[in-house]
C-alpha cells in the first residue's frame, strides 16, 4: 500500500486529478454549510452578473444563486456518477466473470446479450429508459448503469480468459476449490486493476450522461443539477452567458479531474503500459 | 429658385407618401409556425399553429373588429330578431371553393350541423342551443335558437365556425378524408406544399371573392424548432414576422430595437389569453377555500410577469381580463402578494401540519417550453414558503392534455382563451356540468357551486347588456373570493414584424385573420 501511494504521489496527472476530485467532494459535503437552505430559493435580484456583491457567480433569471446551484449540483453529479458506476461495475464484473470463466454456451449467450446493449447508442437508450420510467433519481441511476456495464463485462471477460489458463488457477482447480471460490478469490483480484482504471473514467461518462439528460429536461426536477442549470440558462445565453458557462465549466473540471485521476491510477496499476515508468 | 426646389421636393415627398399608402401587389411573406402543426385542416383541429396557418385557407361567416363588433366576411350581412331567437345570414354571392365549386348555404348548414360538432367541442356545445337551421335559398341561412344566447355570434368566426366544403366531405369519414392533406377552403390563399419539418407553402388564390386581393403572392410558414434559431432567422431576414411565443419574451426588446422592426401587442382581443394555475379541488387540502386563497396570496404575480414572462402581461385576480366585456375590477378580491397573509390563512385553514408541512402535492408544469418551467419553479418555491411541498411532474404535451382533462393532477399551470364574451369563454371553466373530457379550458378543477351555475346560465340567456353586467359582476365577485383556480396574469403576446409589412393586424383575431389585406412595401 505504501508502495502504491508512493508511486501515485509521483504521478503528476494523478495528483492533480486527485486534488481536484477531493475539492469537488468537499464542495459536495459542505454545500449545506456554505450555502445553507434550498438552492432553488430566490436569493437576490434576477440576472446579476458574476462577482456581484454576495453572489460570486451571479444569479439566474429568477434570482437564484448560481454558486449555490454549483455547490449543491456537485453533490448530485458526484452522487449519480458514483452510484451508477457502482451498479454498472457490479453487473459488468458479474457478467464478464461468469462468461470468461465458464466459456461455451453460457459465454456465447452472455456475450450476445452484451453486444445487444453495445449496438444501441448509449445516450439514446438512456433517454428512452428515463422517459419511460419517468425521471426520478433511481430511474436515472438505473438507466445510466444499464447503458454503462457492457464495456466492463467485456474487459473482465478478456482478463478471465487469459487468467483462466494460468498455473495458479489450474492448481486451485486441482486442489478442489469451488468455482465461486476460484472466481472470487483467485482470478478476480488479479483482474481488478484495469477495472479500477476504467471505473474512474466511467464515473466521468456517467456524469456527462446525467448532465445530458438534465439538459434535455429529463432530470429529477426536485434536485438542482449542472445539466439542468445549463439547459435552463441556454435560452438566455445572449443576455446572461454565465448561467450556462459556469455550470459548463464545473462539468468540464469534474470530467477532467476524473480522467487525470484515472490516468494516475493507470500509471500505478499498469506499470508496464505506463509512460512514466518506461524510461 | 430655392423655394421652387423646396416646393418640388415637397410635392415629391407627398407623392411618395401617397404611393406608400397605396397597397402594392406581389411579394412573399415569410413567417414561423411554432410548433409544427399536426394538420392545417382548420375544421378538424383548432390548436394555435393550426389556426394560424388554416385561417389563410379557410374562412368563417364573420370576423371581429378590435372592439369585438362583428364584421362581414363570407356573410355580407345578418339580422337578429328582437327576441334574440332567430339569426339570418345573407351570404356573399360568387364565392368559390379552391376546387372551383360554388360556396352556398348548403355548405354552411353542413358545416354547422354535421362537420364541426363532430370535430370541436365548443361548436358542438353552441350548436346544442340551436332548435333548427334552414336555408331558404342558396345564399341565406337561418338559425333558430331554443332560448336566447347572448354570445351566439362568436361561434361564426373562422376557428369556431370554419366553413368546410360539403361536396367533398359529405358521406365520408371526415377524419380520414384525403382532402385533409390538401385542404380546400374559400380563403385568399391556397394550399400548395407541406415539406414536413421544413415549411408550409400557401399560394395566392386568383379566384378569391375580393377583387384584386390578396396582395401577396405567397406565404411561407417556416418550421424552426429552436427558439434561439428563430430569433436568428428573424435577425438575418429569413423570416419577417414572429408571433408571440416564437421567441422568448426577453428577446423581444432586442429584436424590436433593430432598424425597421416594429412590435405590437394588439390582435389578441378575441382570444384574450389568461394564464391560470389549475387547482384540483377534488383533492384535499385543495378543497379548502382558505388553502386556495393562501396559494393566491403567496404568488407575486408582477414578479412572475417581469422575471419569467419578459414583462408582458398584467396581474389577474379574477376570471376576466381588461379586454373581456363586462370585466369589473371593483368586485375582485385583492390578491396582491402578501406572504404573511398567506401563512396566516394556512394556519387558520384547519389543515394540520406535520413538521411545518401541510401537504405534499404534485405540480405539473405546462410543457410548452422553458418559460412555463421557470414559472413552475417559482410557484414551487412560493408554495414551500407557506408549507406546501411539491413534486414536479414532467410530462409531454399529449401526457399533459390527458392528465389535465381526466383530473389526474393536483396543481398544473395552464392558459385559457376567453373568446370575446363571458358566455363563450369564461363560464366553461367554472360551470359544474362541464368538467372532465371536455378540453383543457373546461372545469378540470372539479369546482361545483350551484350559485355560479345559475348565474352563468341566466347571464347567457340575457340579452340586455345592463343586466348581463350585473350578473357577471356577481360571478366575478364569487369566483375571485372562492379561487377555484389561481389566476396568474392576463397574457400579452408581442408580435414582432418588419415595418414594411402593412395592414398586418387589423382585427380582434389578429394573426389568425385571412391576410387578404396584408401587403409588403417595396
Amino acid at each position: 500500500m505504501t508502495d502504491f501511494a508512493r508511486r501515485f504521489l509521483r504521478s503528476r496527472s494523478g495528483m492533480i486529478g486527485l486534488i481536484l476530485l477531493l475539492t469537488l467532494v468537499l464542495m459536495a459535503i459542505f454545500a449545506d454549510l456554505l450555502f445553507p437552505g434550498d438552492p432553488w430559493r430566490m436569493a437576490g435580484r434576477p440576472n446579476l452578473p458574476p462577482f456581484s456583491k454576495g453572489f460570486l457567480f451571479g444569479t439566474d433569471q429568477l434570482g437564484r444563486d448560481v454558486a449555490a446551484g454549483i455547490m449543491h449540483g456537485a453533490r448530485m453529479s458526484l452522487m449519480i456518477g458514483f452510484a451508477s458506476s457502482v451498479v454498472a461495475i457490479g453487473v459488468g464484473v458479474l457478467v464478464g466473470a461468469v462468461a470468461g470463466y465458464s466459456s461455451g454456451i453460457v459465454d456465447d449467450l452472455l456475450m450476445r446479450l452484451t453486444e445487444f446493449f453495445q449496438t444501441i447508442p448509449s445516450f439514446m437508450l438512456a433517454i428512452v429508459l428515463v422517459a419511460i420510467f419517468s425521471p426520478t433519481l433511481g430511474s436515472i441511476v438505473a438507466a445510466i448503469a444499464v447503458v454503462s456495464w457492457p464495456p466492463i463485462a467485456r474487459l473482465v471477460r478478456a482478463e478471465f480468459l487469459t487468467l483462466r489458463q494460468r498455473d495458479f488457477v489450474k492448481a486451485a482447480q486441482v486442489g478442489g476449490h469451488s468455482q465461486s471460490n476460484i472466481i472470487l478469490h483467485q482470478i478476480l483480484p488479479n483482474a481488478l486493476s484495469p477495472v479500477i482504471v476504467m471505473a474512474s473514467l466511467m464515473v466521468a461518462s456517467a456524469i456527462l450522461i446525467e448532465s445530458g439528460l438534465s439538459f434535455l429536461g429529463l432530470g429529477d426536477r426536485n434536485y438542482i443539477t449542472w445539466g439542468f442549470m445549463i439547459g435552463a440558462g441556454r435560452t438566455m445565453i445572449r443576455h446572461a452567458w454565465w448561467l450556462s458557462a459556469i455550470p459548463g465549466l464545473a462539468i468540464f473540471v469534474t470530467v477532467l479531474a476524473l480522467n487525470l485521476f484515472g490516468q494516475g491510477l493507470s500509471d500505478v496499476l499498469n506499470p508496464r503500459l505506463s509512460r512514466s515508468n518506461r524510461t | 429658385m430655392k423655394q421652387l426646389a423646396t416646393a418640388a421636393l415637397l410635392a415629391l415627398t407627398t407623392a411618395f407618401a401617397a404611393h406608400a399608402d397605396e397597397p402594392q401587389k406581389g411579394g412573399t411573406l415569410n413567417m414561423v409556425v411554432q410548433p409544427e402543426p399536426p394538420t392545417v385542416m382548420l375544421g378538424l383541429n383548432k390548436l394555435g399553429p393550426v389556426s394560424f396557418v388554416g385561417s389563410k385557407i379557410y374562412e368563417g361567416l364573420i370576423t371581429f373588429a378590435p372592439d369585438m363588433t362583428p364584421q362581414p366576411l363570407l356573410a355580407k350581412s345578418w339580422e337578429i330578431s328582437e327576441d334574440g331567437l332567430s339569426y339570418t345570414f345573407h351570404l356573399r354571392e360568387g364565392v368559390k371553393w379552391h376546387d372551383g365549386a360554388p360556396f352556398t348555404s348548403a355548405d354552411v348548414i353542413y358545416s354547422f350541423s354535421e362537420f364541426l360538432p363532430k370535430a370541436f367541442s365548443r361548436t358542438k356545445r353552441v350548436m346544442s342551443f340551436v332548435e333548427e337551421m334552414t336555408a331558404p335559398d342558396e345564399h341565406t341561412v337561418v338559425f333558430k335558437l331554443k332560448e336566447p344566447y347572448a354570445a351566439f355570434l362568436i361561434i361564426f368566426e373562422v376557428t369556431g365556425g370554419t366553413m368546410v366544403p360539403k361536396h367533398i366531405y359529405e358521406g365520408t369519414d371526415i377524419f380520414k378524408n384525403p382532402a385533409n392533406d390538401h385542404p380546400i377552403g374559400t380563403g385568399p390563399f391556397k394550399f400548395d406544399e407541406w415539406n414536413k419539418g421544413s415549411y408550409i407553402h400557401l399560394v395566392r388564390n386568383d379566384d378569391y371573392w375580393q377583387d384584386g386581393k390578396p396582395y401577396l403572392d405567397d406565404l411561407y410558414f417556416r418550421i424552426i424548432p429552436d427558439a434561439n434559431s428563430r430569433a436568428i432567422a428573424f435577425e438575418q431576414g429569413q423570416v419577417d414576422l414572429l408571433r408571440g411565443g416564437d421567441v422568448e419574451n426577453f428577446e423581444v426588446s432586442r429584436l424590436t430595437a433593430m432598424d425597421g422592426v416594429e412590435m405590437t401587442e394588439k390582435g389578441w382581443e378575441f382570444y384574450d389569453p389568461l394564464a391560470i394555475i389549475n387547482i384540483n379541488t377534488r383533492n384535499a387540502p385543495l378543497d379548502n377555500v382558505k388553502v386556495r386563497q393562501a396559494i393566491s396570496y403567496a404568488l407575486d404575480r408582477q414578479f412572475m410577469i417581469d422575471a419569467v414572462f419578459g414583462g408582458f402581461g398584467k396581474p389577474a385576480y379574477g376570471p376576466m381580463t381588461e379586454r373581456t366585456p363586462y370585466y369589473d375590477p371593483s368586485v375582485l378580491t385583492d390578491y396582491t402578494f402578501d406572504l404573511d397573509k398567506a401563512k396566516a390563512l394556512m394556519a387558520e385553514s384547519g389543515v394540520t401540519a406535520q413538521n411545518g408541512v401541510y401537504a405534499t402535492l404534485d405540480l405539473m408544469p405546462l410543457p410548452y417550453g422553458e418559460t412555463w418551467q421557470r414559472q413552475a419553479e417559482y410557484i414551487r418555491q412560493q408554495l414551500k414558503e407557506i408549507g406546501i411541498e411539491t413534486n414536479v411532474v414532467s410530462v409531454d404535451v399529449p401526457g399533459w392534455v390527458e392528465r389535465t382533462t381526466s383530473g389526474k393532477f393536483d396543481i398544473t399551470t395552464n392558459f385559457i382563451y376567453l373568446l370575446g364574451d363571458p358566455a363563450m369563454g369564461v363560464g366553461q371553466t367554472y360551470q359544474s356540468d362541464n368538467q372532465l373530457g371536455r378540453g383543457t379550458a373546461a372545469n378540470v378543477d372539479g369546482y361545483e357551486n350551484p350559485e355560479i351555475d345559475r348565474i352563468f346560465a341566466e347571464a347567457g340567456k340575457t340579452l340586455d347588456p345592463a343586466k348581463r353586467k350585473a350578473f357577471y359582476a356577481q360571478a366575478q365577485e364569487i369566483l375571485s373570493r372562492d379561487a377555484p383556480v389561481i389566476w396568474s396574469h392576463a397574457m400579452s403576446y408581442p408580435t414582432v414584424y418588419r415595418s414594411k409589412i402593412k395592414n398586418l393586424i387589423t382585427t380582434a383575431p389578429g394573426l389568425n385573420e385571412t391576410f387578404a389585406d396584408v401587403w409588403i412595401a417595396k
